[in-house]
């Protein structure tokens, strides 16, 4: 789905008191059912907004919206790629905490804020599941001058989400390859090259997001 | 840390997906943060494939969360965030590289492993073995072959082998199929961070009693 930022905010706008009502444990089963059909809806990139939101105003309502939606798909994630459920429990939470923690480095002209939840997610598998350290790239992140232009972030935002779109339109056998892949104990071996992977032009306009920043730190 | 050089030798997908999909041995996911750091090519082909893991994360069936996980979470954010030792500095090598070094180049605690070239095993897990190699200009690391697969990457100087010519940057990736000879040029010492899942297969049978006493 295309679109900009200000559509979706209000989008966010409007779906936050549901979002909200949804982590007092007051609310009915039924409640949670439509919660959870509502934010399917919901277009991925408000969560930008929210991301801003934690990292600028510490804000616990946007936290607590984001959490609502994204800790149950890290928790699934989290399951099928080993962990106990009561482990996996344990893992959302801190996976959500660094969230809060390091939103500072989230860069949404480089990263949808579902990949950034991944590669979060990911890393604390391999910490709490595989008990090995995750040698990360060197951060690059804007200065406290610089920042990323909105249509920079727009672009990627909308590439991610085409990104998504064309993995929903694979067919099944190969979907489930890369799932497999990526959620399962597939080894890097195993992985073909030729997967088929339906990445479009995202690699160049994140080659071009990074000249930018280069250009910055510079 | 980005090389001026150019670099012409890169990462295969195989290996940025696994280190996307987090399924490769430690080792090698240092070779490749390494790489990414010094890499802006790669680093964005990474970047692309961390973004299947994104849409398939937010593209599955949910699992709930018990009801107190939310608050149990900003108790846990209320600690603050768990500071990590900081890396002491080491400003002549990439950030993930420094933090196994525990510093810069001058930090290395080299062994020698025989004809000058010299050796430091990194602590990773066991699938897979790290070491950072010391090549003197002009010499050579014994011919060998591989059970599985090597990686090299060179962080100062170059070398050639059968195959091409490997410069600051330069990461080689190396199969069962290549049996090869790497030889650090003239004028400069080569300095390698390399990653193996098997251990090497040497030629001649001096390099293998050195293998066998130096855990090469």
């Amino acid at each position: 789905m295309r679109m900009n930022l200000d559509i979706a905010q209000e989008t966010g706008a409007s779906a936050r008191p549901l979002a909200y009502a949804v982590l007092n444990s007051n609310v009915s089963d039924d409640q949670r059912a439509y919660f959870r059909a509502v934010t399917q809806t919901i277009p991925k990139n408000i969560w930008v907004d929210h991301l801003k939101r934690i990292q600028t105003d510490q804000d616990q309502q946007a936290f607590a919206e984001l959490f609502g939606y994204f800790a149950p798909r890290v928790k699934a994630f989290l399951m099928k790629s080993g962990a106990a459920p009561g482990m996996a429990e344990d893992c959302t939470q801190e996976v959500m905490a660094t969230l809060w923690h390091k939103a500072h480095l989230f860069d949404p002209s480089r990263a949808s804020v579902s990949t950034w939840i991944f590669t979060i997610a990911r890393n604390k598998n391999i910490d709490a599941l595989r008990k090995q350290r995750r040698p990360e790239p060197e951060e690059l992140t804007w200065g406290p001058e610089a920042e990323p232009e909105a249509s920079d972030i727009i672009v990627m935002q909308q590439e991610s989400e085409q990104l998504s779109q064309a993995m929903q339109a694979l067919p099944g056998q190969q979907r489930e390859l890369i799932e497999k892949a990526y959620f399962g104990d597939l080894s890097h071996g195993q992985i073909a090259a030729e997967t088929g992977l339906p990445l479009g032009t995202i690699k160049s306009r994140l080659r071009l997001a990074l000249s930018k920043l280069r250009q910055t730190m510079k | 840390m980005n090389t001026m050089n150019k670099i012409t030798h890169h990462l295969s997908d195989q290996l940025l997906i696994g280190y996307s999909a987090g399924s490769l041995p430690e080792a090698f996911n240092l070779v490749v943060a390494t790489h990414l750091s010094m890499c802006d090519e790669c680093r964005a082909a990474a970047q692309s494939f961390d973004s299947i893991g994104g849409a398939l994360l937010h593209d599955q069936p949910t699992e709930d969360l018990a009801d107190a996980a939310l608050a149990k979470t900003m108790a846990l954010i209320a600690k603050g965030p768990k500071v990590a030792a900081a890396a002491p500095a080491g400003n002549d090598v990439p950030d993930p590289l420094s933090a196994y070094i525990g510093g810069g180049l001058s930090d290395v605690k080299w062994r020698p492993i025989g004809l000058g070239v010299r050796q430091a095993v990194l602590k990773t897990s066991r699938a897979a073995t790290a070491r950072l190699l010391y090549i003197p200009a002009g010499a050579a690391v014994p011919d060998h072959g591989h059970r599985g697969t090597e990686l090299t990457l060179v962080l100062q100087g170059a070398f050639r082998d059968e195959t091409a010519r490997f410069a600051a940057g330069d990461v080689e990736v190396a199969d069962e199929d290549l049996q090869h000879k790497p030889v650090a040029e003239i004028g400069h010492d080569c300095i390698c961070l390399a990653a193996t899942n098997a251990p090497l297969r040497f030629s001649a049978w001096i390099p293998r009693v050195a293998q066998s006493l130096f855990g090469l």
